[in-house]
């Protein structure tokens, strides 16, 4: 015996136009920040041999521990001085990049395939199938990171490609668990039952139906977890198990300083800023997109950035 | 007359959000008197739990009272320039119940603690004495077994007898007033019954005053003694339940009337009222109902007020005329 | 509750075996122990010997087998570099990086609640931008070289501190606060994430309609009820901590637990500490999960025994 309802709690027609998303990135400035950071690094990753203006390997004697350029001591030619051999930092930094990067790339590539594969067969397979590759993810999770990196390593000798295997095999439990979820939940939406029943075979239902709902959440997971890659290999090559010298690495970088703490203080400090800068402006621009391409979390953080608005306004008012 | 318990004074309460401001409450005016029952009626959207939050102070970010008062025994009790003092008056002289009674009970504590909560903290009982009025309460409200059930949590009980406890949870202080935001909407409708009966029983004994807020008119015609019809953020007619479903002034309340159906009709199609309520981004200055009303014309374009008709008010010029062809 | 507590042990048990077979499978069958362990200069015979000492001649199934047995007797052999058996330099170093974890995450425990509350109850406002930012950047920062930095500022700089070792609670000092700012960061974002959500649920609508206050409403409602979360958050971050964390930390600060030995075992190739360690933190590492998996359980009446 209901009154005839329709629309419901205030349905705003719209006086204000919803800025368009590139707009919205240029007012959220932070953001903005994060993504041009983001494109700078790449860029520095991609063109090292050209921008930098050393080779990261070329020592000078007569150029030793220089410190940066706004410091007394410091020359022009070493913007952010030099370290114990005279290779130029600021190069290092550069081709360090492009290590960073590419391990970060590629260990992300091969975890998210290896996990979005055992993901999806252990999601269509279900039953028996399922729960054993489930508990081997548990089982996985809870073993030592770190520790079991440096105990691989400690077996197989360090190097680049022994690590990003071991991260990749280390890390693609989280891909599994998320893709196995999102597979369970659509086999069960009635359209994919209908079309299993019509006969689609499993890889059309795949293709079709599957992969488009997953793609979204699963960008949004290898962008996180590229930031946990890049802080894992800084931190297994600056315990010396990681990338090798001669070449380069950030965490490497960081490792070398260590000796000269006291008295160069610069070449612990820029190669470490690089990873704190990669890492947050990468987390700043993810952070933006989630909430941008969520209506929901949109109207919430307007909401907020009002509240916020309206508190300093009464408090200036009461003042 | 006695002075009312409840005065609202065109209240205006309006949501910031990224499309624009919108505007809930457009001047709304009610009263209650001591012991009475209110109904107040209305689609989703017409903002009659607005109304209940803003008296509760519960309008949260992104809303705000932007004009209008509203007044408890003839004070203050939360407006757009009054500070929310009014903490020992909620929870205590006015009390509030809600629609989903699962999610509106905390689910990791027990349902005897909760009630016991509002005793310990309004009336400073010690907690042995807050659960025996606690378990006093739940046989009140009919819940057997009340000791058993004090240390039982929500999710061991089915959707009624929740909404048993949130009444319980309502009456333990003894209110004056009671707010009831679409209390049985959630429920199965032979609970419904049982749980209104449970409000006018406790009605009869604690002289509580009732503003029960529905969509749904039959519940409206057994439980309150006056009713306002509110539309797109206004009230459009009041008046006192039997005059309002025999003689309904309003064309909205015609409409709303006429189309419910009654067990006895042998209409095969349900009728309703064309349209949609007016989006309240941009409200109308003139009657809000005038895109759906088969008798308004230009002179309905200014702003409509309430005004007195027999026992109640109605907020239309052509207030008493019949507006649909197949009479009420 | 008593079944749940077996069952949970049992697949605890399970686990540990697992790890076993991990650490056998890495170390006997896909490296070379015997080349890790000696000396490069090694002869052929002292190759060979030392091979049969360490029962490498004999089939899998049986080293296997020895080896889980040693391992039930606690006994990983003798540590090469330190020359006593490994598992007693483990109980001896293990002391001090508990230390290490409890002040460090005590101190990110005790400062992340309050700082997530009041960042909640204003969202957008200045304590939660500050909040946030200082989250942000602490889960940016690679801990390694916030230490360094630290060590900079405040033992080289300032001179307040010690630069490294242990031994008083200056010393302490550093490393726990270098230890505690990734979970600090993590646990804040955490918890004011939880308890704006809470403080949106209609149940809380319902105290603040019983006239509740709002410490009322935060001590016994919402903070109580995003417990059983913040427990589950805060077991992951032990073990992260554990197995990875300390790991740093430590080296960077020279504190003398297992991290440290960690590497410092790896360095000079000595497997049996290695295989001490990794054993003894995955065996605690998995108690902590039952233990946690037991405290959610009674903390909350809803949760299913699975």
């Amino acid at each position: 015996m209901a009154a005839s309802a329709s629309a419901a709690s205030p349905t705003p027609v719209g006086t204000r136009v919803p800025r368009g998303r590139i707009s919205e990135l240029w007012h959220d400035k932070t953001a903005a920040i994060g993504l041009a950071l983001i494109l700078l690094i790449v860029f520095l990753a991609l063109f090292a041999p050209l921008i930098a203006p050393y080779d990261p390997a070329a020592q000078s004697i007569m150029a030793r521990l220089k410190p940066p350029v706004w410091m007394e001591r410091g020359t022009w030619e070493h913007l952010l001085g030099t370290d114990n051999l005279g290779r130029d930092v600021l190069s290092r930094i550069i081709w360090g990049a492009r290590a960073t990067l590419t391990i970060g790339a590629v260990t992300c590539l091969l975890a998210a395939t290896l996990g979005t594969v055992i993901g999806l067969w252990a999601g269509f397979m279900g039953g028996r199938t399922d729960s054993i590759l489930m508990r081997l993810v548990d089982i996985q999770v809870s073993f030592p990171g770190i520790l079991l990196i440096l105990l691989v390593v400690a077996v197989l000798g360090p190097g680049v490609w022994t690590l990003v295997a071991v991260l990749s095999v280390t890390n693609w439990m989280v891909y599994a668990r998320l893709v196995r979820g999102i597979v369970s939940s659509t086999r069960q939406t009635p359209y994919v039952e209908a079309a299993e029943v019509i006969g689609c075979r499993p890889a059309r239902v795949i293709f079709r139906h599957i992969l488009p709902n997953i793609v979204s959440p699963l960008m949004t997971l290898a962008i996180l977890e590229f930031t946990n890659i890049v802080l894992a290999e800084a931190a297994v090559s600056f315990l010396g198990f990681g990338v090798q010298p001669p070449a380069t690495s950030w965490g490497l970088d960081v490792a070398s300083g260590r000796d000269y703490l006291f008295i160069a203080w610069w070449l612990v400090t820029f190669p470490g800023l690089a990873i704190v800068v990669t890492v947050l402006s990468i987390n700043l621009f993810a952070n933006w997109l989630r909430v941008t391409t969520d209506p929901e979390e949109r109207e919430k953080r307007f909401a907020r950035a009002e509240a916020a608005r309206r508190r300093r306004g009464r408090r200036r008012a009461e003042a | 007359m006695t002075m009312p318990l409840l005065e609202i004074h065109n209240l205006h309460v309006c949501f910031d959000t990224r499309a624009g401001t919108v505007q809930a409450l457009r001047g709304v005016s009610l009263t209650v008197a001591p012991g009475e029952t209110l109904g107040i009626v209305g689609e989703s959207g017409s903002g009659k739990s607005v109304t209940a939050q803003a008296v509760m102070g519960l309008i949260d970010v992104p809303g705000r009272i932007s004009d209008g008062e509203i007044l408890w025994e003839g004070k203050p009790l939360a407006g757009f320039d009054v500070a929310n003092a009014a903490r020992d008056i909620w929870g205590r002289e006015i009390t509030m119940i809600f629609q989903n009674p699962m999610t509106s009970l905390n689910p990791l504590m027990t349902v005897g603690a909760q009630i016991a909560e509002v005793i310990e903290v309004h009336m400073g009982s010690s907690r042995r004495a807050a659960r025996r009025r606690a378990a006093e309460l739940l046989s009140a409200v009919g819940i057997s077994g009340a000791e058993r059930r004090l240390d039982q949590y929500p999710h061991e009980f089915s959707g009624g007898m929740r909404q048993r406890v949130m009444i319980a949870m309502g009456i333990a202080c003894e209110p004056k007033l009671l707010i009831a935001d679409e209390p049985t909407t959630a429920l199965d409708v032979t609970i419904q019954a049982q749980i209104l009966e449970l409000l006018a029983e406790l009605q009869e004994k604690m002289g509580l005053a009732i503003v029960l807020i529905t969509h749904d008119l039959g519940i409206v015609a057994g439980l309150c003694h006056r009713v306002a019809v509110m539309y797109a953020g206004q009230i459009v007619e009041t008046g006192p339940v039997d005059a309002i479903f025999e003689n309904p002034s309003h064309p909205y309340t015609q409409g709303l009337i006429r189309s419910t159906p009654g067990l006895d009709a042998d209409e095969e199609r349900l009728t309703a009222i064309d349209g949609a309520p007016p989006g309240l981004l941009q409200p109308p200055s003139g009657c809000a109902f005038l895109p759906r009303c088969p008798i308004g014309d230009e002179g309905c374009q200014g702003p409509q007020v309430l005004r007195a008709v027999g026992a109640g008010t109605v907020a239309c010029r052509k207030a008493g005329e019949q507006a649909w062809r197949e009479a009420v | 509750m008593l079944e749940f507590i077996l069952r949970r042990l049992f697949q605890g048990v399970l686990v540990v075996f697992g790890v076993t077979a991990t650490v056998f499978v890495v170390t006997r069958l896909v490296g070379d122990p015997v080349a890790l362990m000696l000396p490069l200069s090694a002869t052929e015979a002292q190759r060979a010997a030392f091979a049969q000492q360490i029962g490498l001649d004999q089939p899998i199934a049986t080293q296997f087998l020895r080896f889980v047995g040693d391992i039930a007797t606690l006994d990983f052999g003798n540590s090469l570099w330190q020359r006593r058996p490994a598992i007693e330099v483990v109980f001896e170093r293990l002391p001090n990086t508990l230390l290490l974890i409890a002040a460090g995450l005590g101190a990110a425990v005790m400062l992340s609640i309050p700082l997530g509350a009041v960042s909640a109850l204003r969202p957008g406002g200045l304590v939660d931008r500050l909040t946030m930012s200082v989250g942000l950047l602490g889960l940016a920062m690679p801990q390694f070289w916030l230490g360094l930095v630290a060590i900079m500022i405040f033992a080289v700089t300032l001179r307040w501190l010690p630069t490294s070792g242990m031994g008083t609670a200056a010393h302490l000092v550093l490393p726990a606060l270098t230890l505690a700012l990734t979970p600090l960061a993590r646990f804040t974002m955490m918890v004011r994430a939880s308890m704006i959500d809470e403080l949106n649920k209609p149940y809380v609508k319902t105290a603040r309609a019983k006239g509740l206050g709002l410490t009322r409403i935060l001590r016994v409602h919402t903070l109580r009820n995003i417990l059983v979360p913040f427990l589950s958050i805060s077991g992951w971050e032990l073990i992260a901590t554990l197995s990875g964390y300390t790991v740093v930390v430590e080296t960077v600060f020279a504190w003398p637990g297992l991290g440290l030995t960690a590497v410092q075992a790896i360095q000079r190739g000595d497997l049996f500490l290695m295989q001490a360690i990794v054993f003894v933190i995955a065996f605690l590492i998995v108690l902590i999960g039952i233990a946690l998996d037991i405290l959610s359980k009674a903390v909350d009446p809803r949760m299913e025994l699975n």
